[in-house]
């Protein structure tokens, strides 16, 4: 199979920025970071139906050589469709998350903090913890 | 009519009639009565066709249907073999009950904000095709697609109603979900670059002559997308913070299916495309660290559906004992605890959905004296808690024992390990859900740190609604049922393991 170099390094870069992305505690750029790692699958199944140029249709008298494998094409389509549910469900989220606190955090889990902390209460946790680094789109308009 | 005809018709049947019923319930947006009726008509037919299909291959064996009018391996197919029988009788099963347990805790709460009744039932129905889907595809993409219908099912499910705690946890869950769903269909990509198919019959047959190392990258490709999904430590932070807070129903479906939706697809990798030892060791040591780590985290927690939640994790360790060792009386164990795994931790999340109703709270600083309030409550707890932490007779202590029986076959200091540390869980199990019996049943409320005011109260009424209480009594039921059957149960998982193990047959059925 031959390899194509720029789909490879592009499909690289898109996993790279992605993950980065999704590391971050402010869900727009989860999402950002969730839309980047997608393209960059689709691109991989992409790359693996052969190398471009030729239409993924079977038509009579064209050798299998002649036209490009239609399969990876219909995968991606799927994967492209659940994509765009899942990133539409996600914006629902960060609105529904900005509507209730003015913010789009994701923050730590309350028994998780208590039992860390040793705190004896979820409220004393809480206040511990107050003091946690705001990154997010929407500091100013807190 | 021959049984290769009856499962060609009954076969896409669990994943078509829960669709359909999707799209039945949601036109009928706020006629909850016409809602309850189409779905737990729709569930219950499901179960009836999944008992059918289960009874008929395992007289006939493997039977694949070809849909979409493409031939295999150009097609998808779906195949039914004894495990997805098996798997989706027990899902269907447990489908019904949380069904009926959700629709007692609607119909008595009506429409308000913590159960919207309109989306809850298509959702609902939605995810059920999309467990079925997983269970019955032979196809790695349809796979994908089914684990696709059955999480987004699952995450609309999790943020039921929007409060902030269940969008904090729905973030955790949806972002680790969309994760590991990207690692599979990477997996699926590089599968497809390697062996040019997606079928798993025909990958069964071209995985077998790749180079060992590029065996080795999809076999951990898919694995850990699997992983995250089966919550295998050390892939399994996620799931104590994410399920506890939503509805108890949704809770307890998710804890029955979700993961074993995951484990379930492990055995199928194991088995069918990469059968042998190359990666038995690391399953080993996944397997011993989950059940270790997670058992501690039980421990330490104070609320009863985190405590559930870690035990969850905890014994999906079990199940990747069984699948680790590879042998046919490891994977039948681990189909057997598979099976009395999803049905006792669903009802135990039942269970704590009652405790919730009565007491007020989950948390054991606030509980108390409930073993005197609701006696009833009391046996719809302690049963599956002592089934879960495996005490003879019930199906837990035989899930067990077959699973140490293996080990102990099997030889080996990491594997007498890991039959140490199963024990040793079985104990901390046991200990967890006990040290929960003795605070929120047994002592008086009045001892509580912070005594829940219902708890006090002599004459509450309409606490526990009849419908949700039946529901879970009866979920109870099929848990001892389990034991009661064990024997049938047991041969019947040794039948299943047979099937997995000899993959040509699986090959023949699908690709004739």
């Amino acid at each position: 199979m031959s390899v194509n170099v720029v789909l490879t390094v592009a499909v690289g870069l898109l996993f790279g920025t992605g993950v980065y992305l999704l590391m971050e505690r402010s869900l727009t750029r989860v999402l950002l970071g969730f839309v980047l790692v997608g393209n960059g699958v689709n691109l991989l199944i992409l790359h693996m139906g052969g190398p471009a140029g030729k239409a993924p249709i079977i038509a009579d008298g064209v050798a299998a050589s002649e036209m490009n494998d239609p399969l990876p094409q219909a995968l991606i389509l799927t994967a492209i469709v659940i994509t765009f549910g899942v990133t539409a469900f996600i914006l629902a989220m960060i609105y529904r998350s900005w509507r209730l606190a003015q913010g789009d955090l994701v923050v730590d889990d309350v028994d998780d903090r208590r039992v860390a902390s040793g705190a004896g209460s979820p409220e004393e946790a809480d206040e511990e913890m107050e003091a946690q680094p705001a990154d997010t789109e929407f500091e100013g308009l807190r | 009519m021959t049984p290769a005809d009856a499962v060609a018709i009954l076969g896409p049947l669990p994943v078509v009639l829960p669709l359909l019923g999707a799209g039945l319930t949601l036109t009928m947006t706020g006629r909850a009565a016409a809602q309850r009726l189409v779905s737990i008509t729709v569930l219950t037919v499901v179960l009836a066709v999944a008992v059918v299909l289960l009874l008929l291959v395992d007289q006939a064996g493997a039977q694949s249907v070809v849909i979409g009018g493409w031939r295999p391996p150009l097609g998808i197919v779906l195949v039914v073999d004894r495990l997805s029988a098996l798997l989706l009788v027990t899902s269907a099963t447990v489908a019904l009950g949380v069904l009926v347990y959700a629709v007692g805790q609607g119909m008595t709460d009506g429409e308000d904000s913590e159960t919207p009744v309109s989306i809850f039932h298509p959702t609902y129905l939605i995810l059920i095709a999309g467990v079925a889907n997983a269970f019955l595809t032979g196809d790695l993409f349809n796979l994908y697609v089914g684990f696709e219908i059955l999480l987004t099912a699952s995450y609309v499910l999790l943020t039921l109603g929007g409060t902030e705690a269940r969008l904090r946890a729905g973030v955790t869950y949806v972002i680790v979900s969309l994760v590991s769903s990207v690692l599979f269909l990477s997996g699926i990509g590089l599968v497809y670059g390697a062996t040019g198919t997606v079928n798993l019959a025909q990958l069964a047959e071209r995985l077998d002559t790749l180079p060992a190392d590029t065996r080795l990258v999809l076999h951990v490709a898919l694995l850990l997308g699997f992983g995250i999904k089966a919550a295998v430590f050390p892939l399994a932070f996620w799931l104590p913070d994410s399920y506890p807070t939503a509805p108890a129903p949704v809770t307890a479906v998710f804890a029955g299916l979700l993961t074993k939706i995951g484990v379930y697809a492990i055995i199928r990798t194991e088995t069918l495309l990469f059968p042998g030892e190359e990666l038995s060791n690391v399953l080993l040591v996944a397997a011993l660290l989950t059940l270790t780590v997670a058992i501690l985290g039980a421990i330490v927690q104070s609320d009863l559906k985190r405590v559930l939640s870690y035990t969850l994790v905890s014994h999906i360790g079990y199940m990747m004992f069984g699948i680790a060792l590879g042998s046919v009386a490891g994977l039948a164990a681990a189909i057997f605890y598979a099976v009395h795994h999803i049905t006792i931790q669903t009802t135990l999340f039942l269970a704590s959905g009652l405790v919730e109703r009565r007491g007020g709270s989950t948390s054991s600083r606030r509980l108390g004296g409930l073993a005197h309030l609701a006696p009833l409550l009391g046996v719809l707890y302690f049963v599956p808690a002592m089934n879960l932490a495996g005490i003879p007779p019930l199906s837990g202590f035989v899930g067990k024992l077959g699973l140490f029986r293996a080990g102990v076959a099997e030889g080996g200091w990491l594997v007498y390990t890991v039959v140490a540390a199963g024990a040793l869980t079985s104990l901390l199990t046991l200990y967890a859900v006990a040290r929960i019996w003795n605070v929120a049943f047994w002592r008086s409320p009045l001892e509580a740190e912070n005594p829940e005011p219902v708890l006090l109260d002599p004459s509450p009424k309409g606490v526990m609604p009849p419908t949700m209480v039946a529901a879970t009594a009866a979920m109870v039921t099929v848990g001892v049922l389990l034991a009661v059957a064990a024997g049938p149960l047991w041969s019947l998982c040794t039948r299943a393991t047979e099937d997995l193990v000899d993959r040509n047959a699986y090959i023949r059925t699908v690709l004739q």
